[in-house]
């Protein structure tokens, strides 16, 4: 059952509006050097932590189509029904949404990185961090999309709810993306934390909306 | 003092009582109380293989709460709930809108396509869910229902958007499941075709 939701979680991602979240990340890329002006040593210091904020916004954008539809239509009540626990049921989520954004982002990293004007260390760096730290995205974002399900205007609450909750992330993912290995170790470090707690606060998210 | 709910069953059990099967649904002494309002309380229940339960009462008197207690997906207040594996049909379609109806059921799994059959919708397995009518999403709830091969079926307000030649259909399946050894609680206004116990709520 958890593999079926994993798989139809995934085609449901990647049909309809995948591109949106990249072409949303490849666009944030692009204005960079328009905002930033042409000076390609500033860009260069400053893309990777760019790139950093494209990611974050590409995996909060689907925020609303990852929990609701499913409270919404009863099908988070009938994987209950069939003995799935809330909590697996949101791991579940969160896996499925990182493969649907995840692997596009590394992909759209490399002509991003080229608008920045970045060097292949720090492209290298940045694709690392990304790596660690897209799962800790996608865990904030289902248990946020878990936490506003069912609530009007949910969209702009969530990104309220996930913007301060991802800056650990940032930091370090950002400071990794510049050299910093020390900073890849605390990324990875909250990561996993996210990673791990997210299920628990979305599972108790999804069973606090039913009654 | 007046009670503002009554609680009353009737209908004998279809199976011999002190029988040493376990029982598919047990309400023990529940109580429920939803939004500060006491639906129901000291409710005693017991369902075995071939009952059938037929939850009445006027609107907003808890019938959809009793089902969902029965689910599992509701706490109960006071008391306690057993239940062996149940599904459950209630307004919510639980089908992959975008998908043809056969893919969208067989998601749940089981004997999907017999359950298309038996509710004559089989005719529609290529057509996307949303575009299906009322009825039909009706037609394959139920069919998702009698697909899962649980032994309880939880069925809230089965008949409504049900045609005349549907409800025939449902009639003889919970028949049939019930003759197969299932139990069956259905919260309707409306009559039932067939045999039931019936609990009456909120008076």
């Amino acid at each position: 059952m958890i593999g079926r939701l994993i798989a139809r979680d995934v085609r449901r991602g990647l049909t309809g509006a995948a591109w949106l979240p990249i072409a949303f990340f490849l666009l944030v890329a692009t204005l960079m050097p328009f905002a930033i002006g042409p000076d390609a040593a500033l860009l260069g210091r400053v893309g990777a932590g760019a790139l950093w904020i494209a990611a974050l916004t590409a995996a909060l954008l689907p925020v609303e189509r990852l929990v609701e539809p499913d409270r919404a239509h009863g099908i988070l009540d009938q994987l209950a029904l069939r003995g799935c626990a809330e909590e697996t049921v949101a791991a579940a989520k969160i896996l499925a949404h990182w493969l649907t954004f995840a692997p596009l982002l590394l992909l759209a990293a490399l002509p991003a990185s080229a608008l920045l004007g970045m060097d292949a260390l720090t492209l290298w760096r940045t694709e690392i961090a990304l790596v660690v730290g897209t799962p800790g995205l996608a865990a904030l974002t289902v248990a946020v999309a878990a936490v506003t399900a069912g609530m009007p205007r949910a969209g702009s609450l969530a990104g309220v709810l996930v913007f301060p909750l991802a800056v650990p992330l940032l930091i370090f993912g950002a400071a990794s993306s510049g050299g910093n290995s020390g900073g890849l170790l605390l990324e990875a470090a909250i990561s996993l934390l996210l990673t791990a707690g997210a299920p628990f606060a979305a599972g108790a998210a999804i069973r606090a909306a039913r009654s | 003092m007046k009670r503002p709910y009554a609680v009353t069953m009737t209908g004998e059990r279809q199976h011999a009582r002190g029988s040493v099967t376990r029982p598919l649904l047990r309400f023990s002494n529940v109580a429920l109380n939803r939004g500060g309002r006491l639906l129901f309380e000291g409710l005693d229940l017991e369902l075995g293989p071939g009952d059938g339960l037929h939850v009445a009462g006027p609107n907003g008197s808890g019938k959809s709460s009793l089902i969902r207690l029965a689910a599992g997906l509701l706490p109960a207040t006071r008391g306690e709930v057993q239940r062996e594996a149940a599904t459950l049909a209630d307004d919510s379609l639980a089908l992959d809108r975008e998908l043809p109806l056969a893919r969208a059921l067989a998601f749940w799994g089981g004997e999907t396509a017999l359950a298309m059959e038996a509710l004559a919708i089989d005719h529609l397995a290529d057509v996307p869910v949303r575009l299906l009518s009322s009825g039909q999403q009706k037609r394959a709830t139920l069919a998702r229902v009698a697909a899962s091969g649980a032994s309880l079926w939880l069925l809230d307000e089965p008949l409504n958007a049900l045609d005349a030649e549907g409800g025939e259909r449902l009639a003889r399946l919970v028949q049939r499941h019930r003759e197969a050894g299932g139990a069956v609680v259905a919260a309707s206004h409306q009559p039932l075709a067939g045999t039931w116990r019936r609990l009456e709520l909120g008076e």
